[in-house]
């Protein structure tokens, strides 16, 4: 771990400069800078109203959605930023998936589920689908579980296979990034460890975010950790000076327990 | 302890008064039924599917006329109002929840809801009956239509404001665009509220009268034609029921209880089908 440096310039995904976010007049995200690193593990930490889910709606430009929300700065993406207007956001949501706190099967098919985001951006006959599906579900570590009932609806699946649906589902469109907001808060501690595993196993391939509200978890899965307090990066490092030696008086008050 | 007696006869007061006019309710509609039933049985036979309405002074004849037209006209009213209805309410409730132009069409519906229903006959007399030149079938279907548009809209509308943001963000975050996000993942996910409302709207229309007799008027004969005026059981009963011949009281209320049946049966079909279904 020692050896890693924070990223910056090539070996970062995506480059955060000067970002700010307004819910409205108020203001969510002041002037945040640093870099998520490519295929590694970066995680957000910080208490309740953060900031740390509004940043990570940011990088696939979630609040698009909502009138009223706008963020201005930059997210640099192969070069380009993110938040220009110019920018094509279905794409960029094709890059860059999302899990959600909350599993959210599509209602349908455990197979259509899977293979509804393929198909918006490629077209593939059916033995070909057919494999990607098992792909994607292989890389989930669901594959095992569900192979036998692939017709069958992705709501009737337990919460922890739900969730790891969601995860094929991002997976399955060939994302560079995939953004986690807290996927494990809603699930059991058995359901937690394989999804963590799982996270574990994806960073060969992906770059991963993910938002926690867990810090043993931020400490088990993420290279890169970033402290979070009222809308300012407070502190970012690798995670293990994050935790053993942390820099700032916050990030040691929150990390110890004394506040959050 | 004054105060909880007290408490306990207020308790009692209200739930009693709320027994009466639950009680008023119930009477009023069981006594339409008691008599809609015991009268409409009666005039039930098989000549009231196999035979065209009667001329006048003459005896027996059914409703078969009647019953064709009506099942044409409301056929080709949801053929129109459904698409459209279900389409707008996509409009509300996905692309414009906060537009001027969506609260304005929002507005609108409301007030077609409300609207009396032979305003509408009217309006689709003088806009379409005057022009083409005569009554219709294609009339009345597009009267009946636009009485159910609005129930349509809204019953989508507010469908798909349950369905929950995370759905909706969801299929977003795989970069799906908005109109596949709302064909494919939240129409879907309450495609069966939204059936319901489809049907209750159709329920709603079948014994509407006041629109058909500007539009599509009446036919004694049987016919499929839907450039001609149009037999219809509405009409037919509302004609019938005010003659002085027996035979024709009597297929009135076997009409009546026709379109009582029909609508009942939608109305328990819909909630027995789709029972529990789009609570998620």
């Amino acid at each position: 771990m020692s050896d890693q440096a924070i990223p910056s310039g090539e070996n970062a995904a995506l480059q955060v400069r000067n970002l700010n976010f307004f819910y409205g007049d108020f203001k969510g995200l002041n002037d945040v800078t640093f870099d998520v690193a490519h295929k590694k593990v970066t995680a957000f930490i910080g208490p309740s109203g953060c900031g740390k889910s509004t940043l990570l709606r940011t990088f696939n430009r979630m609040y698009d959605l909502y009138p009223g929300q706008r963020a201005e700065g930059n997210i640099l993406f192969h070069g380009k930023n993110l938040l220009d207007k110019t920018q094509d956001v279905n794409l960029v949501r094709a890059k860059i998936g999302m899990v959600f706190q909350k599993p959210t099967p599509f209602p349908m098919t455990i197979y259509e589920n899977i293979a509804f985001g393929v198909r918006l951006y490629e077209r593939m006959s059916k033995s070909a689908m057919d494999d990607r599906v098992e792909w994607a579900l292989k890389k989930a570590a669901l594959w095992g579980e569900v192979k036998d009932k692939l017709q069958q609806n992705g709501l009737s699946l337990s919460g922890g296979q739900q969730q790891r649906l969601c995860i094929a589902r991002a997976v399955a469109v060939k994302p560079e990034i995939v953004l986690l907001d807290e996927p494990t808060s809603a699930l059991d501690p058995i359901s937690t460890a394989k999804i963590e595993e799982l996270i574990n196993e994806l960073k060969s391939d992906y770059t991963i975010a993910i938002v926690t509200h867990n810090m043993q978890q931020a400490a088990r899965i993420s290279d890169f950790t970033a402290f979070m307090y009222l809308g300012e990066l407070i502190e970012f490092n690798e995670t293990g000076t994050i935790f053993m030696r942390p820099g700032k008086k916050q990030t040691e008050d929150y990390i110890t327990g004394r506040f959050g | 302890m004054n105060l909880y007696n007290r408490r306990i006869w207020v308790n009692r007061i209200g739930i009693t008064l709320s027994m009466i006019a639950m009680s008023l309710g119930l009477i009023a509609l069981l006594w339409i039924l008691w008599t809609l039933f015991s009268k409409g049985f009666a005039a039930l036979s098989w000549d009231l599917f196999t035979q065209d309405t009667p001329a006048p002074g003459t005896d027996g004849g059914g409703l078969r006329n009647a019953i064709v037209g009506s099942g044409l006209i409301l056929f080709f009213s949801m053929l129109i109002s459904t698409p459209i209805g279900i389409l707008a309410g996509i409009y509300l409730a996905e692309y414009g929840r906060v537009s001027k132009f969506a609260s304005f069409t929002r507005f609108m519906t409301d007030i077609m809801l409300s609207a009396p229903s032979i305003v509408i006959g009217l309006f689709v007399y003088a806009l379409f009956v005057v022009t083409t030149g005569g009554f219709s079938g294609w009339a009345g279907s597009l009267a009946l239509a636009l009485i159910a548009i609005p129930v349509v809209v809204r019953t989508t509308e507010n469908m798909l404001k349950l369905v929950p943001t995370s759905l909706r963000e969801a299929a977003f975050a795989v970069g799906a665009p908005r109109w596949q996000v709302s064909l494919k993942i939240t129409l879907r996910a309450v495609k069966s509220g939204v059936a319901t409302g489809v049907l209750l709207a159709m329920a709603r229309i079948t014994g509407e009268t006041a629109p058909l007799l500007f539009t599509a008027l009446n036919n004694q004969f049987f016919s499929t034609n839907m450039a001609e005026p149009m037999g219809n059981l509405p009409v037919v009963i509302y004609q019938f029921a005010l003659s002085p011949y027996d035979n024709w009281v009597n297929l009135a209320w076997g009409g009546a209880l026709l379109i009582a049946l029909v609508v009942l049966a939608v109305n328990i079909g819909v909630r027995v089908a789709f029972r529990n279904k789009y609570k998620r």
